[in-house]
């Protein structure tokens, strides 16, 4: 179904709800969920894409699960934590949603978590990946379905750059949190195996012109530049830093919203030869994933992006869990119970994938390439696995939780 | 590595040159404050790029980008601020007002993802200056903006209409008075202002990149390059541009806490003490 | 009533003592909408009565708006970043100091108001849209704080926290004290505006030049209108903090200002009930339109040009006007255009 259909829907759902209408019988009323995505703002593309994911993934369905109708209840959160707030307000007690899914910027799942809280709604976020969400500041209703926290991927990144025998490095991220936590991931790990980080650049969001930071990076004599960049900065980087002439002299890597199909898709030959980690390849070669990439873009004539899957794969995950349950959404704790023990076993990734005790995913972590395809389009591969990452790496998670949350003045430098 | 910056100061101030000299233009002469100057940027580029980006040439996407964006002016001023000549806030919000609805529509009609305007071939890549290697196409843009520099000032000095514009902006109904039709050098000049627009956001869209919040971004500057620079004074445009271009990337790159201080902190204390800015006359 | 830049004509009652038959009215009015007010919550589901708070908060912020605009003749991009240093405040005191509730509430209305003197002092010198542009950046300059600042504001992310005492939690409860302190609150900038303080505003908005000549110490009267609309502004942001339980920095954006400007101009400059007539017809608006398609910012956009052609007075504005009996004089729509800062000392 299209979106037009169930906004219209939603407009006659709300009018009826406003107008008192008595809503059927539990049991054979459906089940109503509230998406939330940025479709209009800065990241207006990537909200777009996860209701795709989504939509993908309830069509495959036939918007149905255990014999109750699904019914889709979409609403942009504008990219901006008080529409955030507002919409959810509106879903959860105008439309009365029987659970929350989605948000893509990390101020605006925390200002929605905080409201939940309350609430006690549960509320699914495979995409927002603040890392306290599921360590110091977990709240039980709150489940990273499908998700990954900021710093997991950048754990094994920094092993991997040790291993390649990168000794010094600089980092370029946006100033904001999920960027302090991917890089902190990445610098605790590089600097406690003996690398350094000669500089660490800060870049607000929205970023339209790098040049002051690649004028910097220049200068110095660095092995390697690990970029933290998101959406439109991402692709600005990427092209920067090849028009500055820095591509073929210092390599990149970058997290993996750098390298997103998001990102690349309409980008040339400056993307290719990153290199990033992540739990979904789209170029892996592995069946499940082949099929995913295939009837995606049967479907919607682009390669999947990260924000595609994740809220195909989270929307996977919790119609797995509802079945397990009968359908019985209503019952909140029996449905989040349900929902943290499910393992996915079919998960476009191609492997099981099941919740810590903590309420994260453990993925296999890849480390990716971006190669260009034979029809001229640019995509990632994989070229080295790292499995079953925990959020926490190697470290115990008692320990790990004492130290603070990465931040921009915690990086996780080990002092030489 | 003070010329690599230098260079980008420079090359970032001659964007904001154009664009902003367009806004001067109609600040200047018109008193018109036009908030949807941004969106008409953002227009332009958009409408550039799909052009550029189809057909091959930048050049066609350049002045289709002009010719679209002047006509959307031209609309601006003759189908809705007409209605409320004279009424100086009102023109200001409904200007506004305009800004919503074009940002809205590009969102609607491209979609949220970033697009570049791709740069000709002849462009593209780095060469050797001063000892740093340097993008090309920055270069072009810093010689673009040099250009037009010029080319304002013979308009404006040397030109029947470029006199007519100065003379408006120091007094409009005086310029009325001797007979002339204000309205027609008024929408001239508005024409010219929405075009310069539009060619800022071709030229910035292929090293800047063009998305949802560009608008409010260059907007923004170009507000402070104006009250700095001064109103209608074309030198005040300048050495606002390079001012601005100046501080933001220095600003950047020494006190990148304080990003937007460094801008909006000299707007506002010149906007207190000196509202003419710099180089600007009173009316 | 005044449109924003110039009145077109001068409001019959506001001037003159009103005869005793016509305050009885409006007495009998003002009563029977409070009343319909109070008891609304009963009617209405849990969601519209946190839209009918809503309105009631965004209510206050854009009477405090039409204050420096429809009395002294100053239209201000600022007072969204006065509202929500007020937010920001508060949740921080309680979250992050610890203080108790009413001790916050005090020491946020106390920065907003410290603010606005601040951008008072900046501002008192320039007029028209140098003034609107000042206030732009100034309120900026506050965004830019707020966003930057992490240790304090949070930065992206914000503070959050649930700071609503457990008796105001439920939805109605909480209504009933915003109107609680709304109603008291409008009185008191409805005096405000009517006592000699206020009608020296009025003189100034009309023309600067004569109560100069007059002997008005202008810039000071100027100050002090911008610092208690700050005031006001500052109680709204406080109300706020309680009503999202959380704050960012898109509470104190541009976009912030420019919708309670909206607000006040659609209700109507100069007629201050009107704020809560425009906060009703925007937040209802937005509600009703964003069920429908995603091209809420291009309606709002509509809404802006519509009313800056069509009813520059706003709604109640238009109801007056077109109600109203005696009027003064009824200059041409095309009469005078501000000549850039107009110079007052």
């Amino acid at each position: 179904m299209d979106r037009r259909q169930f906004l219209k829907s939603t407009g006659w759902a709300l009018s009826a709800t406003t107008l008192g209408v008595p809503s059927s019988r539990a049991q054979a009323a459906s089940i109503k969920i509230g998406v939330l995505a940025p479709l209009t703002g800065v990241v207006a593309s990537g909200g777009r894409e996860m209701i795709e994911g989504t939509q993908f993934w309830f069509d495959g369905i036939k918007n149905e699960i255990s014999g109750r109708k699904v019914e889709l209840l979409i609403e942009d959160d504008a990219s901006n934590p008080d529409v955030a707030l507002q919409k959810a307000r509106r879903l959860v007690e105008q439309a009365k949603v029987h659970f929350l899914i989605g948000n893509l910027l990390a101020n605006t799942g925390l200002a929605v978590a905080n409201y939940v809280k309350g609430t006690g709604t549960p509320y699914f976020i495979p995409i927002i990946a603040a890392d306290d969400l599921t360590q110091r500041a977990r709240i039980r209703n709150v489940i990273r379905v499908a998700g990954y926290s900021a710093s997991a991927f950048t754990h094994p990144f920094g092993d991997w750059a040790l291993k390649k025998g990168y000794k010094k490095i600089a980092t370029i991220s946006q100033d904001y949190s999920f960027g302090h936590e991917q890089c902190g991931g990445f610098a605790q790990v590089f600097t406690e195996g003996g690398g350094q980080i000669v500089a660490q650049m800060w870049n607000p969001l929205n970023t339209s012109d790098f040049s002051p930071y690649l004028g910097q990076i220049a200068g110095m004599n660095v092995d390697a530049v690990f970029a933290m960049q998101n959406g439109a900065d991402a692709t600005r980087l990427l092209q920067q830093y090849a028009s500055f002439g820095l591509k073929d002299r210092i390599p990149l890597l970058g997290a993996m919203n750098l390298t997103d199909q998001a990102v690349i898709r309409t980008l040339g030959p400056e993307c290719e030869g990153v290199i990033s980690p992540a739990h979904f390849v789209e170029g892996a070669d592995n069946p499940v994933t082949v099929k995913f990439v295939k009837d995606y873009v049967a479907k919607y004539r682009k390669i999947p992006s990260l924000f595609g899957f994740s809220m195909y794969s989270g929307s996977m995950w919790v119609s797995r869990a509802i079945e397990k349950i009968g359908g019985r959404v209503e019952d909140r704790d029996a449905f989040i119970d349900s929902v943290r023990k499910t393992e996915l076993p079919d998960s476009p990734v191609g492997k099981p994938v099941r919740l810590d005790t903590y309420g994260n995913p453990i993925y296999d972590v890849y480390i990716r390439r971006v190669i260009k395809r034979p029809d001229g389009k640019y995509w990632n591969v994989p070229i080295e696995t790292y499995p079953n990452v925990s959020q926490f790496w190697t470290y115990d998670p008692e320990t790990y939780l004492k130290q603070p949350a990465y931040s921009r003045t915690f990086q996780g430098i080990k002092k030489t | 590595m003070s010329v690599l910056q230098l260079l980008n100061g420079l090359t970032f101030a001659a964007l904001l040159f154009v664009v902003a000299s367009g806004f001067t233009l109609i600040f200047g002469l018109l008193r018109i404050v036009n908030l949807a100057h941004g969106a008409l940027y953002l227009l332009g580029g958009y409408i550039g790029f799909t052009v550029a980006a189809r057909s091959g040439s930048f050049l066609l996407g350049g002045v289709t980008a002009v010719v679209a964006v002047a006509a959307a002016g031209g609309l601006l001023s003759e189908g809705l601020l007409r209605f409320v000549r004279g009424h100086e806030l009102r023109q200001v919000l409904l200007t506004l007002g305009v800004a919503f609805v074009i940002n809205d529509m590009v969102l609607a009609i491209w979609g949220g993802d970033t697009f570049t305007v791709p740069v000709p071939e002849a462009l593209r890549g780095a060469t050797q200056l001063f000892g740093v290697y340097y993008p090309k196409y920055r270069l072009f843009v810093l010689v673009t903006g040099v250009l037009l520099f010029i080319g304002l000032w013979l308009l404006l000095q040397r030109t029947r209409f470029g006199a007519l514009i100065r003379a408006g902006v120091d007094d409009a109904e005086m310029v009325e008075a001797s007979g002339i039709n204000i309205r027609r050098v008024f929408l001239m000049t508005f024409l010219l202002g929405s075009a310069l627009a539009g060619f800022g956001g071709l030229l910035g869209g292929a090293f800047l990149s063009l998305y949802p919040s560009a608008d409010a971004e260059i907007l923004v500057f170009s507000l402070a390059v104006v009250i700095i620079g001064g109103r209608g004074s074309l030198v005040g445009v300048g050495i606002g541009s390079l001012l601005v271009g100046l501080l933001n990337t220095f600003g950047q790159v020494m006190f990148p806490e304080l990003a937007y201080f460094v801008i909006f902190g000299p707007m506002a204390v010149l906007l207190a003490f000196r509202p003419l800015g710099l180089f600007g006359k009173a009316a | 009533m005044t449109s924003i830049d110039r009145p077109t004509y001068l409001p019959a009652h506001g001037l003159a003592r009103p005869a005793r038959g016509a305050r009885g009215l409006s007495i009998i009015m003002a009563a029977s909408i409070l009343l319909a007010a109070a008891l609304s919550p009963f009617a209405l589901s849990t969601y519209q009565i946190g839209l009918a708070t809503e309105v009631l908060i965004f209510g206050i912020l854009a009477m405090s708006i039409d204050l420096l605009a429809g009395f002294a003749g100053r239209t201000s991009l600022a007072h969204g970043a006065i509202f929500g240093v007020s937010t920001y405040v508060v949740i921080f005191a309680i979250e992050q100091a610890g203080y108790p509730a009413l001790l916050a509430v005090a020491l946020g209305i106390a920065a907003s108001t410290a603010v606005a003197a601040v951008f008072a002092l900046l501002a008192v010198r320039t007029s028209g849209v140098y003034f609107l542009l000042l206030t732009l950046a100034l309120g900026m300059i506050v965004w830019g704080i707020c966003l930057r600042w992490t240790e304090v504001t949070g930065g992206e992310n914000g503070l959050r926290g649930e700071i609503r005492p457990a008796l105001l939690i439920p939805h109605r409860n909480f209504y009933w004290l915003v109107l609680a302190v709304a109603a008291p609150l409008s009185l008191a900038i409805w005096r405000f505006a009517r006592s000699p303080f206020g009608l020296t505003l009025l003189g100034i908005r009309d023309s600067e030049a004569r109560m100069q000549s007059l002997g008005y110490h202008v810039p000071l009267h100027l100050f002090i209108a911008f610092t208690v609309s700050g005031f006001f502004a500052g109680v709204a942001g406080a109300l706020y903090a309680f009503f999202n339980n959380f704050v960012s920095p898109s509470t104190v954006s541009l976009s912030q200002s420019v919708e309670a400007l909206l607000m006040a101009i659609v209700g109507g400059i100069g007629t201050l009930f009107g704020a809560f007539v425009g906060a009703a017809t925007i937040i209802v608006l937005e509600n009703t339109v964003s069920a429908y398609t995603e091209r809420w910012p291009t309606a709002l956009g509509v809404t802006f040009i519509v009313v800056m052609i069509f009813a520059p007075e706003g709604i109640v504005g238009t109801i007056r006007r077109l109600c109203g009996a005696k009027r003064v004089v009824a200059p041409s729509r095309t009469e005078g255009t501000d000549h850039g800062p107009q110079a007052v000392s």
